[in-house]
């Protein structure tokens, strides 16, 4: 499995840099993702995660800098050949088709099929997919009271658990979740949170986006910190709390091996 | 039934708790309108509706009339069937009228029959050598120009990013040109006698009934129906999930195109004649069955069964009116109102929905 003579990181980039036209976005960032590891991405608005994050799922082309995936270089043409190489994504903005149920959005763009010589008239796997989506579910512990629901009947809760479903669906090698519970309510959001303690447990890489320091004190292994454009910390969980992550997050501190960065 | 409740974890397959489909709701109201017109000729003139009313043994259903309900619908009902899929995509297509006028103008003029009772055909469009074809000929020429007009549709709807309404809008004006042009507005008759098979007697039930099947099975079983959907429910979505979204919409378009040149042979074929008024309003006629039928303007919902069962309502409508001896005009008149109460009740369906969200 392993591709490259440092075999155990699934993620790393070398002086990741955006600009959009004279702002600088994001500015030099060096980060690495150790397999199985989950790691939160904090910091103020506009302070670069979501620029980072859209560098590496491809949404947003880099300006420079280098992005190894899986042990080799990569250069994603958009979102699409990203979750090819296995970065599955959950984005804020849900991309669910309502009227379709869950199996149908689970395998929407990708879906399985049999006779395929009738070109796009080729036949659906109804079964296959609806087996898969069941498995699927159970690995995430995900509780759904119908899968064969279309979208629009469901919950936000039951909506976000669909769109995380995926990622344990296609097992993929990387799953980004860019604040998964920002509408959600305190049932729902513990409900996710759940099924991030199940990736965990699946050594299921993740980087998440949240703002929410309980849930990330709860949830990951260690936090990097974004400010204004450039990472200022990264810190264990076990060796920082709360008031310290929020003391970098505002600049009040800055981490030693970043203070020629900041 | 084993299947029928696949536990796991909490989550299942149970088929007893599906949602209720919308085409039932859709059957209810079909039946509803046949009982009213029931109960209304009985008032009015005695007379029953749909039943025998002569007291004849052989048969329980006036079939003379349901097969004029039927027939009725067929020709219109496979244009509906396409327009079904365009307004699934979140589009619609106006130019469908249009587009069976000018088909069957050019369609009929290579089904001509080179001598009618001994003399040369009065109404040739072209010289003896285009005339009496063999008929797979102007079959496959009515294909290609509807298939034409609906690629035009598709390449201004999902290359070109015009809005459906207008790039149809202007499709629907610039075919009926085309169809006067052709022959600058005279009819053009006398087709072979193989051409005439195809619209002669129950034959366009037949054809609108395999064409329904086939469409069914397409949009409920294969890719190309799932993605009709997924673009209808979230363009955003589908585009994300890798659908080529420009391409797909370029098929449908095209697909409601060459059906609407289906429609046109079978009417020519029917009729005997073309002429360049042919097909006037059949497209807002199919837009009606298929909303009647449920089909969400906004696009996403319904299906192919709605849309055959709205084309039945729309007929059985005309049909009840006309056996309530009500004017055409009034005909009309109400017939304007169903559609717009059908889009109403969908808007109330969705805002529902989203309530219940």
């Amino acid at each position: 499995m392993e591709t490259s003579g440092d075999g155990d990181t699934i993620l790393e980039t070398h002086n990741l840099t955006k600009h959009y036209g004279g702002l600088h976005a994001l500015e030099g960032a060096n980060f690495a993702l150790t397999r199985g590891e989950h790691v939160a991405i904090m910091g103020d608005n506009g302070a670069g995660k979501s620029t980072f994050v859209r560098q590496i799922t491809g949404v947003e082309q880099r300006t420079k800098g280098d992005i190894i995936f899986n042990g080799e270089p990569v250069q994603f043409a958009g979102p699409i050949a990203a979750r090819e190489a296995g970065i599955e994504t959950v984005f804020q903005t849900l991309a669910l088709a309502d009227d379709l149920d869950v199996p149908d959005n689970l395998f929407l763009g990708r879906e399985m099929t049999k006779a395929d010589w009738l070109g796009p008239f080729r036949l659906l796997d109804y079964k296959g997919m609806r087996d898969a989506t069941l498995a699927g579910l159970q690995k995430t512990a995900v509780k759904i009271p119908n899968i064969r629901n279309t979208i629009r009947n469901m919950s936000g809760g039951q909506r976000q658990c669909v769109a995380i479903a995926r990622t344990a669906t296609f097992a993929s090698k990387l799953t980004i979740m860019d604040e998964p519970t920002a509408a959600l309510g305190v049932q729902e959001t513990e409900q996710v949170e759940n099924i991030i303690r199940g990736l965990k447990e699946q050594g299921e890489s993740l980087i998440l986006v949240s703002h929410n320091m309980r849930q990330v004190m709860e949830l990951v292994d260690r936090i990097v910190v974004f400010r204004r454009g450039k990472i200022v910390a990264n810190l264990r969980k076990d060796e920082t709390d709360g008031q310290d992550v929020v003391a970098y997050i505002t600049g009040a501190k800055t981490g030693a091996e970043y203070q020629d960065a900041a | 039934m084993a299947e029928d409740s696949q536990g796991t974890g909490g989550q299942v397959y149970d088929s007893s708790r599906r949602q209720w489909p919308n085409e039932f709701n859709v059957f209810a109201a079909l039946i509803l309108i046949i009982l009213i017109f029931e109960g209304l000729g009985a008032l009015i003139y005695g007379q029953s509706f749909l039943f025998d009313s002569k007291d004849r043994f052989d048969s329980i259903f006036n079939e003379a009339r349901l097969k004029i309900i039927i027939l009725q619908v067929s020709i219109i009902g496979i244009i509906a069937l396409g327009v079904t899929q365009v307004i699934l995509t979140g589009g619609i297509d106006l130019s469908s009228g249009s587009v069976v006028g000018a088909t069957a103008m050019i369609t009929m003029s290579f089904a001509q029959v080179s001598e009618v009772n001994g003399l040369p055909n009065p109404k040739a469009v072209f010289g003896p050598a285009f005339m009496d074809l063999p008929v797979v000929v102007p079959v496959i020429v009515g294909l290609l120009c509807g298939l034409l007009a609906g690629s035009i549709n598709g390449l201004l709807v999902a290359f070109a990013k015009i809005p459906p309404f207008i790039a149809t809008l202007g499709m629907m004006v610039s075919a009926r040109g085309v169809a006067k042009w052709w022959t600058s507005g005279r009819p053009v008759s006398f087709p072979t006698d193989e051409y005439a098979l195809i619209g002669g007697g129950m034959m366009p039930v037949f054809i609108f009934v395999a064409l329904a099947v086939l469409f069914y099975l397409v949009m409920k079983y294969t890719v190309y129906g799932k993605h009709t959907y997924a673009i209808g429910s979230n363009e955003d979505a589908a585009r994300m999930s890798g659908i080529n979204v420009a391409r797909h919409k370029m098929m449908v378009y095209a697909i409601a195109g060459m059906l609407a040149g289906v429609s046109a042979i079978v009417l020519t074929s029917k009729n005997l004649t073309a002429q360049s008024g042919m097909g006037i309003i059949y497209e807002l006629d199919a837009i009606a069955m298929a909303v009647i039928g449920g089909v969400s303007l906004s696009g996403g919902r319904g299906s192919i069964v709605g849309t055959v069962i709205g084309a039945l309502i729309f007929g059985v409508i005309i049909s009840g009116f006309t056996f309530l001896r009500l004017d055409a005009f009034y005909q009309e008149m109400v017939k304007g109102g169903i559609i717009v109460g059908a889009v109403i009740l969908d808007q109330w369906r969705q805002q529902r929905a989203a309530m219940k969200a």
